[in-house]
């Protein structure tokens, strides 16, 4: 089903109607998957030459992960426990050295697709097995299920986080003018159209759900322009096949039954107010953070970013990557400085893979 | 991070009790055990899986609806 979404002489009459609108608009989405279709398949230029810049926000999981959460990985890892994470997750570095650094020097960290599988790591070994549990709403709930099976010498160090607060941020900072947000299709499956309500109120700015087809993304701006012109400020769903008004009610339940929002720090951003999930108290004993909380009595330190890095600003939306003047010299995938170079979402590795911003 | 693919349910293995919900889920003929205890999945149902997980069941009247969109669109 999926190849049908890909029709080049749609995404062209589309383009050739934003044209004809003679448009001059500042976008921003908050999604790696997004800034992967927009960029491989050309829209970003396209867009560009229809007066519509489309910028990539906060939207990599593994991006916004803090120096400091790392270095808790770290620290838990070498104190003997098993370490498992998310494979993007795996070369960012935290102060200086990696997860991926960590494991060379012979201690134990894991690679994984699924929770899941950390739970099978955590059945045949006497170890403690600690779970670096990343993502956004899409992904919480994954971890909330597994919880609430309440598994054995099993626990997980939260950097879950959450993405309307997120925006709300960007748009309270009030650094650049946004035009339009363009919001996580898989995101919204789980939080539905209704979560992001209150910013189109609030701040009145157009905002439209989309999927990850070319052309998704395609009508998604489009519809996004027609808001734009009509002076509206609503919430759209353009990608209804996934999801609903309300979202996924199950998955929302389960991850309110066992986390709760807490203040929480975005790589590039100040601490941002109920937009990271905690563990609820009656599940206290699954956060590695209570469970080693002496271990972890070390951390509680403000890591500086990288040198000459500007992830922080990529992640505001203010700076392309080819604009850091590591980019593709002293930074690579291979050889990465920051986390926007790692992840296969962040926009330096985007960029660097594609040739293109 | 947030990549979810579409899967065909093949098999529902309802498990012991306390055993988490799975399915056998058919990606474009590659098959993969997935964790369904987060939707009301049934066989046939097209889910969106994400780390293991189906996050949703996809709907096939709106799946064929956009195209039916995107065709008109063209018209
Ligand atoms: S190119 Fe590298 S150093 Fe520059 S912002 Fe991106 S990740 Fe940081």
């Amino acid at each position: 089903m999926m190849f049908r979404y890909r029709n080049e002489v749609l995404a062209k009459e589309r383009l050739e109607k934003l044209k004809d609108l003679n448009l001059n608009l500042r976008l921003m989405h908050v999604c790696g998957t997004h800034q992967d279709t927009l960029v491989k398949f050309g829209l970003n230029s396209m867009l560009k030459e229809a007066g519509i810049e489309v910028r990539p926000g906060p939207g990599c999981p593994v991006c916004v992960t803090t120096a400091k959460e790392i270095e808790e990985a770290i620290i838990l890892a070498r104190k003997g426990k098993v370490v498992a994470t998310f494979g993007d997750m795996f070369r960012v570095p935290g102060e200086r050295l990696s997860l991926a650094d960590v494991r060379a020097e012979g201690f134990d960290v894991r690679m994984v697709y699924s929770i899941t599988d950390c739970i099978s790591i955590a059945e045949k070994t006497n170890k403690e097995v600690v779970f670096f549990s990343i993502g956004f709403e899409t992904t919480a709930p994954t971890t909330a299920s597994v919880i609430l099976t309440r598994p054995k010498n099993f626990s997980i160090l939260s950097a879950h986080r959450l993405i309307p607060p997120a925006m709300e941020a960007l748009i309270k900072m009030g650094e650049m003018k946004i035009d339009g947000f363009i919001n996580p299709g898989h995101v919204s499956t789980i939080i539905g159209e209704r979560a992001y309500e209150f910013i189109s109120k609030r701040y009145k700015i157009p905002q439209v759900i989309a999927g990850f087809e070319p052309l998704d993304v395609l009508i998604g701006v489009y519809m996004l322009a027609m808001q734009i012109i009509r002076g509206e400020t609503r919430v759209e769903n353009e990608y209804k096949r996934v999801v609903k008004p309300e979202g996924n009610e199950k998955a929302q339940h389960t991850l309110g039954e066992v986390f709760e929002p807490t203040e929480c720090s975005w790589r590039g951003f100040p601490a941002i107010s109920d937009s990271g999930l905690k563990l609820r108290g009656e599940f206290e004993e699954y956060d590695a953070r209570k469970r080693y909380e002496d271990e972890l009595s070390t951390v509680d330190i403000d890591y500086k970013e990288p040198e000459g890095c500007r992830c922080g600003k990529i992640l505001r939306g203010l700076v392309y990557p080819d604009e850091c003047p590591l980019f593709g010299k002293v930074c690579t995938p291979q050889h990465p400085v920051g986390a926007c170079m790692v992840s296969r979402e962040g926009s330096c590795n985007i960029t660097f893979r594609y040739g293109e911003r | 991070m947030c990549l979810a693919i579409p899967a065909k349910v093949v098999e529902i293995s309802k498990g012991k009790e306390g055993t988490r919900a799975k399915a056998k889920a058919d990606f474009g003929g590659v098959s993969r055990e997935s964790d369904i205890s987060l939707v009301d999945a049934k066989i046939d149902d097209y889910v969106i899986v994400h780390a293991g997980f189906a996050i949703e069941i996809m709907d096939e009247h709106e799946a064929k609806e956009t195209l039916e969109l995107w065709r008109e669109l063209l018209e």
